[in-house]
């Protein structure tokens, strides 16, 4: 079908942009990789809980994407889940908004160990152009790591999580 | 259109492209009652300042925009809600951030602010520390026995905004649904001020990061015009071809988000890679996948790269491969065949009275598009093949959105080689006036106000159609299968951060 031809080219490729690192044609060695880490890490897929602290969406648009047939996080045992019970990675969004801190603190504590929390985009990483507002304020739980980006693009997020897996192991 | 006369008799204030309307409190309280009495003019928004309220309304037979204000005495001024129920979120908010009180307002409950912050009022020179405790969110009581509540969020299962959903059902029927926002709110209205239209450029871009080439154009035109210096006209057209891939892409994912939740997951693979290879063709060309802070007040941040028609040529064929596939998920043997007829509805006059917009406004009669009224450059010389249905379900947002696919497509491919020379930006004198400025997101009409002084902004409103679409959304959650909840709330889809500020 034209559109799996068309998935297997943006995967194998000509290299599309240079402004975007890593290239395409390392997102999938990135998801082999990341899977690997994963199963070796935790016996299991690994389970990731969006927690939007004030995002401007953006974030969450390039989170989606890891979804697709590009990316598909699934199909390397990557998924993500609807509860913090379920969850071993709380990838964060948006600047901390202070009318979130409450529900951030209580998914931490809902969330079995092991567990990490990623500061997912230049917002939540250090409020990025939001500092200085009197609606934000110094995040309620410790940063494991930090994906920097506005929004980090899907290849960085990957990235991101598989820096974690491996500086865990 | 007895309320538009009104506004209308009131005394001037110099304000581009349209004067101001500064209605004395009386005037201002005839013309809320009056407002009942006038079907076809549209609340857009409301915000404040320290001492006026402002309203934004437009009547789309008319290609001008009124902006109307009322000095605020007392700390109170007339609600404009018993006409218009979307006010009703307005003045909350205006509340939360100002002070002012909504005389007659039909909900005072708090919005924005969940007492978290350092301060009430953060927005007024009367700020307030905090001194009693943060309340629980304070929801509709459930009124009958044997009804049970589910609530969602602010956490969402899934990629979705921080929301919180109250859900009142009877088994598996829906009787109320209501949602409270106010979570995301990160201080934009104040950031803005004090810094020039330049700088403060980046907040508008980051409102709703969806549609963030449509609030940069809207807040780019309002400071344009607040200083009378257009952007140059090659900077119109490239801006024009941002928004339409901008469309593109977010059409894509809706769509696809869609036919997800019903199990359509092979169409919905097929979405996800469109919108992959068009923000990739974006990146190529204008260097950012969601064209971040490409758009700045005065025209474009660079002229278009030299392989960027060429990428973006690769994405739309790669789209129209598949349109005729797309374009059949509800027919008979299609994917969705009838999953989504009936669902979601939101009839004509209530799409109306919201003055809804976008696909949502489009899918249920209401045709409004600020691309063609009150219009703007370079819409005048590339004709927009308006796309209108009216059954006002999910089936028939996600038509308008697959019929707009192929329209978008159309204008980048007409506007793409006839791309005038030229500069991409000029500089805007650091001057002082106040302005409007909008444009067509794929969700619908966005809209900006400015007031600058000196070149720095005093106040500014940045208003995106979400307002409009929460009441909407309530109702289309109504007597419908808890199910389907998924499916409405996506084929809406609000933006949260855009309502939250
Ligand atoms: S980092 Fe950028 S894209 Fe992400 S939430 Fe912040 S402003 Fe939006």
């Amino acid at each position: 079908m034209a559109w799996r031809r068309l998935a297997s080219n943006l995967l194998r490729g000509p290299v599309g942009e240079a402004m975007e690192p890593p290239p395409p044609q390392t997102v999938l060695a990135l998801s082999q990789r990341l899977e690997a880490a994963a199963r070796r890490r935790l016996g299991h897929g690994l389970g990731l809980l969006h927690v939007d602290a004030g995002s401007c969406n953006g974030c969450e648009l390039e989170l989606a994407a890891l979804g697709n047939v590009v990316y598909d996080l699934e199909r390397f045992g990557l998924r993500f889940v609807a509860s913090p019970r379920h969850a071993d990675v709380l990838l964060v969004t948006g600047p901390l908004a202070r009318n979130m801190h409450e529900a951030i603190g209580r998914a931490f504590v809902a969330t079995a160990e092991p567990k990490w929390v990623v500061a997912l985009g230049d917002c939540a990483v250090d409020f990025g152009v939001f500092k200085g507002s009197y609606a934000i304020g110094e995040s309620p739980v410790a940063f494991d790591l930090t994906v920097r980006g506005c929004p980090p693009a899907p290849a960085q997020i990957l990235e991101g999580l598989l820096a974690l897996l491996e500086a865990n192991r | 259109m007895i309320a538009g006369s009104l506004i209308r008799s009131a005394a001037l204030v110099p304000a581009h492209p349209w004067p101001r309307r500064r209605l004395p409190g009386e005037l201002w309280a005839t013309m809320a009652a009056a407002l009942a009495g006038t079907p076809g003019l549209d609340l857009l928004a409301m915000w404040a300042d320290e001492s006026e309220v402002y309203a934004l309304l437009l009547d789309p037979a008319v290609p001008e925009a009124l902006v109307a204000s009322v000095g605020v005495v007392g700390g109170a001024y007339a609600s404009l809600s018993r006409a218009r129920p979307v006010a009703a979120w307005f003045d909350r908010m205006i509340h939360d951030l100002w002070g002012h009180v909504a005389d007659g307002g039909v909900d005072q409950r708090p919005w924005l602010d969940h007492g978290v912050w350092p301060m009430h009022r953060p927005m007024s020179g009367r700020a307030a520390a905090v001194s009693i405790p943060p309340q629980p969110p304070e929801f509709l009581p459930v009124d009958g026995q044997d009804i049970h509540q589910l609530a969602l969020g602010p956490i969402r299962a899934g990629i979705i905004e921080a929301g919180h959903w109250r859900l009142q059902c009877d088994g598996e029927t829906v009787l109320r649904a209501e949602l409270r926002l106010g979570y995301t709110h990160k201080g934009t209205l104040g950031l803005l001020r004090g810094k020039s239209a330049r700088a403060a450029a980046r907040f508008a871009a980051r409102l709703s990061g969806d549609a963030t080439v449509a609030h940069a154009i809207a807040f780019a035109r309002a400071a344009e015009a607040a200083t009378q210096t257009p952007a140059p006209p090659r900077a119109a057209v490239l801006r024009a071809i941002m928004a339409e891939l901008e469309r593109l892409a977010n059409h894509c994912g809706d769509v696809g988000a869609i036919c997800e939740a019903a199990g359509a997951v092979a169409m919905a693979a097929r979405l996800g890679l469109h919108r992959e290879q068009v923000l990739r063709a974006s990146a190529e060309a204008f260097g950012h996948r969601l064209m971040m802070d490409c758009v700045i007040p005065g025209g474009v941040v660079g002229d278009i790269a030299p392989g960027g028609a060429v990428a973006i040529g690769r994405a739309l064929d790669g789209i129209d491969e598949d349109i005729d596939e797309i374009r059949r998920f509800d027919e008979p043997g299609g994917p969705l065949a009838g999953r989504l007829v009936g669902i979601g509805r939101i009839d004509a006059a209530l799409a109306q009275g919201l003055a809804a917009g976008g696909p949502v406004g489009r899918a249920s009669g209401r045709g409004h598009d600020c691309r063609l009224v009150p219009g703007y450059a370079p819409y005048d010389r590339f004709e927009v093949e308006p796309v209108l249905l009216r059954a006002g379900d999910v089936d028939a947002r996600v038509r308008v959105r697959v019929g707009e696919l192929a329209v978008a497509m159309g204008l980048v491919r007409r506007m793409l080689p006839g791309l005038p020379d030229g500069a991409v930006s000029v500089a805007l004198p650091p001057g002082s006036g106040e302005g409007l400025g909008w444009a067509e997101a794929f969700r619908g009409d966005c809209w900006c106000w400015l007031r600058l002084e000196s070149g720095l902004i005093s106040s500014g409103f940045l208003a995106d159609p979400s307002w409009r679409h929460l009441p909407a959304a309530e109702q289309a959650a109504r007597d419908g299968e808890v199910g389907d909840f998924p499916l409405i709330e996506r084929s809406i889809n609000l933006s949260c951060s855009g309502i939250d500020l």
